[in-house]
């Protein structure tokens, strides 16, 4: 006798927040239905023993990210939510535009910036806020790069408000790390639920190496060939050391440290058991600082001594381009609206987060006066340190926030609360909602392309808006529904 | 399919020592269960002495734990994390290893290596006294015979496995020659008849500790004699563990190395086999065994710590002299990137 499977979805109201689940939405062909019956007949103790199984896969597979402590390195999953989220055809054509017209302004600006300076001359961003900026390098002054691409890979941080509106909460324009997990989430999915994804029709996400390794190749020197390629790693006790492992793999190329390479007569080699190699084209994932200790910081090891001296000559292209800080700072950023207008002729199609600059008088004046309605963030940060929630805030709290942007408000920015949506996730006390962010990858070489979906964290605390992995958070599968077939 | 690509200096290194860990901690179970039958009422300390004393530790563990005892040195061996020479010392260079090698080892041998690493991180103080010891022993080798299965079925045959494979073999054939040293530190305080009956008790447990007993048994002659033990550990063509067909074998792979893909400096290792297979050559009198086995394995053991390091400044360190195999973290980098991964999105 068939039993009629319990609605897990009872207790799961969204509130005021708009669920990433929801039936009926505009280009759902009736897929987040279907996903709620199916995981209805799973019921609530198979989805645990489901997703227990999946956690201790990801463990043994060593799918982790490190935490350090005084003295040990302990390996972490980043925990996963087995109910997916779900993006209509038409809210990706949106994204997906949306962060190409990003990455577009993104590099025009950079292009600019390390060039002319028409952005500056015409007044639309300050100059010490480019020219003062730590991520400015002075030594990117005049050097061109290939099809003036900066930033080859992008990370574009994406909540949604209470009225179901994209906004971009960051842009991540220097090493952005998470893709890895968008593709090994999908693999889980695909083992340990394939019930839930049988017969939908979804945007794949396999195809991101081969992408990447395609723009490496194009923004490779010119006179070579058959470039080699290779992927620039600090090692082993990197928290994102997974990452840089999955993608070399994904791309077929070697994963290199510091000390593999070599440079001579302005050349990069590795060093292989047959002698030196040459290397054409780096996907670097070491920051600025630590890339070429003869130029940056002197102390680091973990570089190559002469490799900014080789990419100047244009004998190898590195990926991200040195100096794509200025571009994703917290401070720029306020002015993103206004760039994308300035170089493209467009309006947005992905609004900002509305943002007060401190470094500004009206900015801070507004700030102090509605301190307990805003989230107050330090610009030089990231990892969710240093910001105080207005609304959530103790007195003391909001007092110790008034001083520190009384004492250097250059540092700070607010922004008003954003009820950020929800997603249905698993927890102890069943499926309840809790907020999501998306991050979408983009890859540019010649061209732009993003990676359908992206990595879609959620906050594991009920009503915690904090979605960072060093602060608890989790991930969810994130799926694209195809175009719908019948057009 | 470009199936000559280079190989990084770094990933032959991480291959020759990802195996030798692994191998290590494979004899090293057998020496520990070897020692365990050798026990005898009264002289338990002096066989677990002999451990200490065949891998040259002494210094180091008088400095931590004093006069050693059988608990004592157990756990020197099976559970210490400051021991490099441990079961967990070796787990634990073999995963480090297996790490800088991900992009390279399948995803099985990956795996395994990752879950066995944490079997191994949780053996308890309770598991090296009874006949629980005897029990770990074999999860031990069983662990480590997987990986080389998993390995066998699933490692891309390239360059890389030719170093994967010389690391192994070296390391087995050295260890050949420490399980054959530890009788020589075994006191028999016994009569002449008892003690050649008990001599004949520890070489059968000899020979099942490295489960050869068996094939021993069919190319002996009936009256067998000490000198027929180690003839046959060191020197049989046919047993996977004696020094001469590891070395054999591991000159096999270094030609491939030199015909298949062009390497250069592959001379003085060759050239060293040459004497390893000399000295086999020689080892023949019954006055070796009683006399000169010691030294004699002493000068084996000097001889592949030889062949290892002409391997390892053709290959691995001419680059970096005198570099670690995996250096401890001299220089954490707090990247921006990492902490990039984690942005906050509280808004």
């Amino acid at each position: 006798m068939a039993e009629i499977p319990q609605d897990l979805f009872r207790d799961c109201d969204p509130g005021p927040y708009i669920c990433e689940l929801q039936p009926g939405r505009p280009g759902d062909n009736g897929a987040a239905q279907t996903v709620r019956d199916r995981i209805c007949a799973i019921g609530l103790d198979g989805l645990r023993a489901r997703a227990t199984a999946a956690e201790n896969d990801l463990m043994s597979l060593g799918v982790t990210f490190t935490v350090y402590s005084e003295a040990t390195a302990i390996d972490r999953i980043l925990p996963f939510d087995c109910i997916p989220r779900i993006i209509t055809a038409a809210e990706w054509r949106k994204l997906e535009t949306g962060v190409q017209q990003r990455v577009a302004a993104i590099n025009c600006f950079l292009s600019d910036i390390y060039h002319e300076r028409r952005i500056i001359r015409d007044g639309i961003v300050p100059a010490d806020l480019i020219l003062g900026n730590p991520n400015y390098r002075p030594e990117m002054e005049g050097f061109p790069v290939r099809f003036g691409t900066y930033v080859h890979i992008c990370g574009i941080d994406i909540i949604r408000d209470q009225e179901g509106e994209f906004r971009v909460l960051e842009d991540n324009a220097r090493t952005p790390s998470g893709v890895s997990y968008v593709i090994e989430n999908r693999h889980l999915m695909r083992r340990a639920f394939p019930d839930l994804l049988a017969g939908m029709s979804l945007m794949p996400v396999d195809d991101y190496g081969r992408r990447l390794r395609e723009a490496l190749t194009e923004i490779a020197p010119e006179s070579v060939l058959d470039p080699q390629v290779v992927l620039l790693s600090p090692g082993i006790y990197n928290s994102a050391y997974f990452e840089h492992v999955f993608l070399a793999r994904e791309m077929g190329v070697p994963l290199v440290e510091g000390a593999d390479l070599t440079v001579e007569n302005d050349r990069v080699f590795m060093r292989t058991t047959a002698g030196l190699r040459a290397v054409h084209s780096i996907y670097r994932r070491l920051g600025d600082d630590f890339l070429d200790p003869t130029v940056f910081r002197p102390d680091s090891m973990l570089g190559v001594p002469g490799l900014i001296q080789a990419w100047r000559k244009g004998n190898v292209a590195l990926a991200n381009a040195v100096g794509t800080g200025v571009a994703d700072d917290k401070a720029v950023y306020a002015y993103m609206p206004r760039i994308i207008k300035y170089y493209l002729d467009q309006e947005p199609i992905l609004a900002n987060v509305q943002t007060h600059i401190c470094r500004e008088a009206e900015g801070l004046a507004y700030t102090l006066d509605h301190l307990h309605e805003l989230v107050t963030k330090p610009v030089g940060e990231s990892g969710g340190y240093g910001i105080t929630i207005g609304p959530r805030a103790s007195k003391t709290e909001l007092d110790d926030a008034r001083a520190a942007l009384i004492a250097n408000p250059s540092n700070w920015i607010s922004q008003p609360m954003i009820g950020l949506s929800v997603g249905p996730t698993l927890t102890d006390e069943g499926i309840r909602p809790r907020h999501l962010d998306l991050r979408p990858f983009a890859v540019t070489g010649r061209s732009t392309w993003v990676l359908p979906g992206g990595l879609s964290r959620v906050a594991l605390k009920s009503g915690s808006l904090i979605v960072n992995s060093s602060q608890g958070g989790g991930s969810k599968d994130t799926w694209v529904l195809a175009e719908d077939s019948r057009r | 399919m470009n199936q000559n690509g280079p190989l990084l200096a770094r990933y032959a290194e991480s291959l020759f020592w990802m195996a030798r860990y692994m191998e290590r901690l494979e004899n090293l179970a057998r020496l520990i269960d070897v020692t365990q039958t050798f026990e005898s009422p009264g002289f338990e300390t002096e066989a677990w002495d002999a451990l200490i004393r065949i891998h040259a530790d002494e210094a180091d563990f008088a400095k931590k734990y004093g006069t050693p005892d059988p608990e004592t040195v157990k756990h020197y061996y099976l559970l210490a994390r400051d021991n490099p020479n441990s079961i967990y010392g070796s787990i634990e260079g073999a995963r480090t290893n297996a790490r800088t090698l991900r992009p390279l080892i399948s995803t099985e041998m990956w795996k395994h290596l990752n879950v066995f690493h944490r079997d191994l991180a949780l053996v308890q103080e309770d598991e090296l006294s009874g006949d629980s010891l005897s029990r770990l022993c074999s999860r031990i080798k069983e662990g480590v015979q997987t990986h080389t299965g998993i390995t066998e079925g699933t490692l891309f045959r390239d360059q890389g496995w030719h170093f994967y494979e010389i690391g192994r073999l070296i390391e087995r054939a050295d260890q050949t020659t420490r399980l054959l040293d530890i009788k020589f530190h075994r006191l028999a305080p016994r009569g002449q008849e008892e003690k050649r009956q008990e001599e004949r008790t520890q070489w059968g447990g000899i020979l099942r500790a490295v489960a050869g007993y068996h094939a021993f048994r069919r190319v002996a002659p009936v009256d067998f004699g000490p000198s027929d033990v180690c003839s046959f550990l060191l020197a049989d063509a046919s047993f996977p563990r004696s020094v001469l067909l590891c070395v054999s074998q591991a000159e096999w792979h270094l030609t491939q190395l030199r015909t298949s893909y062009n390497l250069r400096g592959t001379l003085t290792a060759l050239e060293q086999i040459e004497e390893v297979r000399a000295a086999l050559r020689d080892f023949r009198s019954e006055e070796l065994v009683h006399e000169g086995l010691h030294d004699f394995l002493d000068r084996l053991q000097r001889d592949l710590i030889a062949l290892a390091a002409d391997i390892g400044t053709a290959f691995f360190r001419d680059w970096r002299p005198n570099a670690e195999p995996v250096a401890p973290p001299t220089q954490t980098q707090t990247e921006p990137a990492a902490a990039e991964a984690e942005a906050p999105s509280s808004s």
